[in-house]
């Protein structure tokens, strides 16, 4: 008599690799997980730089008409503090924390392509290295915004300028590669049941990210490839002299600079909109408001950028048109902060480091906003524009909306990464200084602006109450610098003798909590379906069903468990 | 107490009619915005207190309300409307200089400059046509101011003044903006906004002062290393004074010429070790 025999299914390891560790992992890795560490290490260094950087800004600023620092080194830290900030610290660490959250929280096992993933972090090692070996020559020193004419080998001949050109290149195909492989991964490789519309909003944040470095970054790429030729080519893109234009830069810069405000602050938005309801305990307000207005903004933010160029000579319509299309993003960025209130309305709200930083954020954010429709209304950036107001508004619309956000997301997403809880009360004393130190050294800086002093200038004369005010500022940097300090001494000891975080330390609503702490190799062994906007909620409410239809018997340790699919 | 703040919150002015007008338009949107700053940080900070976790405390499982946000979309739009039509009131205010005072200097009708290398922005001109038209040239890292009065029809002999501008009062001013070398910004605060400085192009602005003074500005856009000593002055004196001045500049700028020309004079007609290569 046949017996069947149902088959068994039987697997051939070829091949098998011993899982790499030493630091030649690190090299030769290309998990995203390891990327994303590298990525937030190096930013973070990044960082901390830029920082140094500005506290010499401030130092020399402290008193009118210093000598500390010679004009030429002024001019060399204000730039190298730009250029780092943004393009080494903001968007690369952006991608870092994507990186390391995106594919856990939509349920992929890596990134779509994980080889150009790590394509993308060498380049940005390349393009950082490139730019600050320059430090041990001349480094450039015509400002971030690098304007022809001044940035031309005329005015500007050493290879500094060419250092910054290289940098814009590496990190612009080291972003370009990273969005395409952001957008292939949110596109193709979310988990069963995972709809638009239960995207987590940080997702959503990557995915417009993404969109707009794709549109932004050629633009730049073209604009610094034109900078390069006429630099040493025998080229005249710039050159007026030549049928060339100046102002050819300023349109072609700042069709890329202006969405690369919204590439900074956008992914800050999502953090905030993953944080908020975990510690409100409450789902987000208006998730499709929040999701079509970032799509809204990232839209707009394409329509606007000749608001950076109001006092050039540049037709009417031209100002009447760029006011109101600026005064549009006002709209969309306003009904999200009015959500991210909402979410807390009603809640019971755990005061956690991580909830500290969302809500700094929404408190600091709002001023660089508000101050934003100021110099949206063209007359008004005349008497404001290119002086301490605006350097005021950068800063909170950037310390606030991207600083401080991802550092919500590193109390927040720490326990994920390393196993171990950062410590509460350094993490509140950080919290407290950064807060305090934002408000005092960028608050007066509108005043200092408003009373005549341009930006950029390496000295000043002591009128009026520049001295003071100056002064202020420069203190309130050094209390921001220590708030900075207290979270790298909190991470540093945290790493040793921080509690246990556990699988689900805050109880959160996304996917990256269902894997163990730190997540393993292939992030899950089982891919839960998704019911809901907020997939873990459901998790744990089975978990605490079944657990009591068990009556008592042992918890489902979660990243083993199978409940949902 | 609210005057104080915005006192101390706001641009300079108090020179021309433009530093003005931009003044009261910062003012009122200044109002708008601090009540916009105070309802949200203030709705903020009741969430905080009021909703902070308590013992038996419950979140309510809100999604949205879609009522709620919808009125609030609408209403940032309606406040963005009236900032507009706001910002609109004033323009021609702020843009469009008006007459020179009867107690100005007497000027001649502008004659109309076509030498833009660019298509750019409109000179405005004060109604009756009337300006006194003076050019700025910006340069690494000093202005220059060029004054009427050219005593070649190529416009050569003009009387001019670095840094120091001197200006009839009661008197609409105005100025045509060009570079020689990078970008600049030209800005003295008391006398309304900046304008940038553009290499191959014009730009324009003016003003009107009324009280006699020394107004302070200086180069508003990064131009390089000697960027933060690129002052300006601008100093307002009633029109006969100015009328003294101007003439007196030229004579000593004519003198200055000719003392030049003697001295590169004898140094081309030196010969032998004294001689100077390339006078």
């Amino acid at each position: 008599m046949a017996t069947y025999a149902a088959p068994i299914p039987q697997v051939h390891a070829h091949h098998v690799e011993h899982e790499a560790s030493g630091w030649t992992s690190w090299l030769t890795t290309t998990d995203h997980k390891k990327i994303g560490i590298m990525y937030m290490v190096l930013t973070f260094m990044f960082f901390c730089l830029g920082g140094v950087e500005a506290l010499m800004i401030r130092l020399q600023l402290g008193a009118p008409n210093n000598t500390l620092v010679t004009p030429d080194t002024y001019n060399q830290l204000f730039t190298m503090h730009g250029t780092t900030m943004v393009f080494l610290f903001v968007v690369p660490m952006m991608a870092g924390l994507g990186n390391y959250f995106l594919p856990l929280m939509i349920g992929a096992r890596d990134m779509a392509y994980p080889r150009l993933n790590a394509l993308s972090f060498w380049l940005l090692l390349a393009g950082g290295l490139v730019f600050y070996a320059s430090i041990f020559w001349s480094p450039p020193e015509a400002g971030w915004t690098s304007y022809p004419p001044l940035s031309s080998a005329l005015f500007s001949p050493s290879g500094g300028q060419d250092a910054w050109i290289y940098l814009i290149h590496l990190t612009g195909i080291s972003s370009l590669v990273g969005a395409i492989n952001f957008y292939a991964t949110i596109a193709n490789m979310r988990a069963r049941g995972m709809s638009w519309g239960r995207l987590p909003l940080f997702v959503w944040a990557m995915l417009t990210y993404s969109v707009l470095l794709i549109f932004a970054l050629p633009v730049i790429a073209a604009a610094v490839t034109m900078l390069l030729t006429d630099r040493h080519f025998g080229t005249h893109w710039f050159d007026q002299a030549e049928g060339g234009s100046p102002l050819l830069w300023q349109n072609l810069f700042w069709f890329f600079g202006h969405p690369e405000v919204y590439i900074m602050v956008l992914p800050g938005f999502g953090i905030v909109s993953e944080i908020l309801p975990v510690f409100a305990r409450k789902p987000i307000f208006g998730y499709k408001a929040i999701a079509a207005s970032t799509v809204a903004i990232a839209f707009l933010g394409f329509l606007t950028w000749a608001h950076h160029m109001f006092t050039t000579p540049i037709p009417e319509a031209i100002l009447v048109f760029v006011m109101l299309s600026s005064f549009l993003i006002a709209i969309p960025t306003g009904v999200k902060m009015l959500n991210w209130i909402a979410t807390l309305w009603r809640g019971t709200i755990e005061f956690k480091t991580p909830l500290l930083f969302c809500v700094g954020f929404l408190a600091l954010f709002l001023i660089g906003g508000i101050s934003g429709v100021f110099l949206a209304i063209f007359p008004v950036d005349w008497q404001l524009n290119e002086t301490y107001f605006v350097v005021a508004h950068i800063h909170f619309v950037l310390v606030g909306g991207a600083v401080f956000p991802i550092f919500a997301a590193i109390y927040y997403w720490f326990p994920k990464i390393t196993g171990r809880m950062l410590g509460e009360g350094l993490g509140k004393l950080s919290f407290w200084l950064m807060f305090w130190g934002v408000l005092i050294t960028f608050l007066i800086q509108h005043v200092i602006g408003m009373d005549g002093m341009p930006r950029r200038v390496y000295e000043y004369d002591n009128v009026g109450n520049l001295a003071l005010y100056n002064q202020i500022s420069t203190v309130g940097s050094f209390i921001l610098a220590a708030g900075v300090i207290a979270t790298i001494v909190n991470v540093w000891r945290s790493l040793k003798v921080g509690a246990i975080a556990g699988p689900d330390p805050w109880k959160a609503n996304t996917l990256e909590w269902f894997t163990a702490s730190p997540p393993p190799v292939n992030n899950f062994d089982v891919v839960p379906l998704v019911r809901s906007g907020e997939p873990m909620k459901d998790i744990r409410r089975e978990i605490e069903r079944r657990s009591a239809n068990a009556a008592g018997t042992a918890t489902v340790p979660a990243g083993t468990t199978q409940v949902g699919v | 107490m609210l005057p104080s703040i915005l006192a101390f919150f706001t641009p300079e002015s108090g020179g021309s009619p433009n530093a003005n007008q931009i003044d009261t338009l910062y003012k009122i949107t200044l109002v708008i915005a601090l009540l916009i700053f105070f309802a949200v940080e203030g709705g903020l900070a009741y969430a905080l207190i009021k909703f902070r976790k308590r013992k038996g405390a419950v979140a309510a499982q809100i999604h949205g309300n879609t009522r709620l946000e919808i009125g609030w979309t609408a209403a940032a739009a309606v406040i963005l409307v009236a900032l507009a039509i706001l910002t609109f009131s004033k323009l021609s205010s702020i843009q469009n200089p008006p007459n020179s005072g009867a107690n100005g200097a007497s000027l001649s009708q502008l004659g109309e400059q076509n030498n833009l290398l660019y298509a750019s922005t409109n000179r405005r001109l004060p109604p009756d046509g009337k300006a006194l038209d003076i050019n700025v040239i910006g340069r690494q890292y000093i202005w220059q101011f060029v004054y009427p009065g050219a005593s070649e029809p190529d416009g050569l002999g003009a009387p001019y003044s670095y840094e120091e501008m001197v200006v009839p009062t009661n008197t609409t001013v105005s100025l045509d903006l060009v570079s020689e070398d990078v970008v600049h910004s030209w800005w003295i605060p008391e006398l309304g906004g900046k304008f940038q400085v553009v290499p191959g192009y014009h730009n324009y602005t003016w003003f009107k002062i009324s009280k006699p003074g020394i107004y302070r500005g200086q180069c508003a856009f990064l131009c390089g290393r000697g960027h933060a000593r690129m002052i300006a002055t601008v100093k307002a004196v009633p029109p006969a004074q100015f009328e003294t001045w101007l003439a007196r500049q030229k004579e000593a700028i004519s003198e200055a010429n000719a003392e030049a020309a003697k001295a590169r004079k004898k140094l081309e007609s030196q010969s032998g070790p004294e001689q100077v290569e390339n006078p």
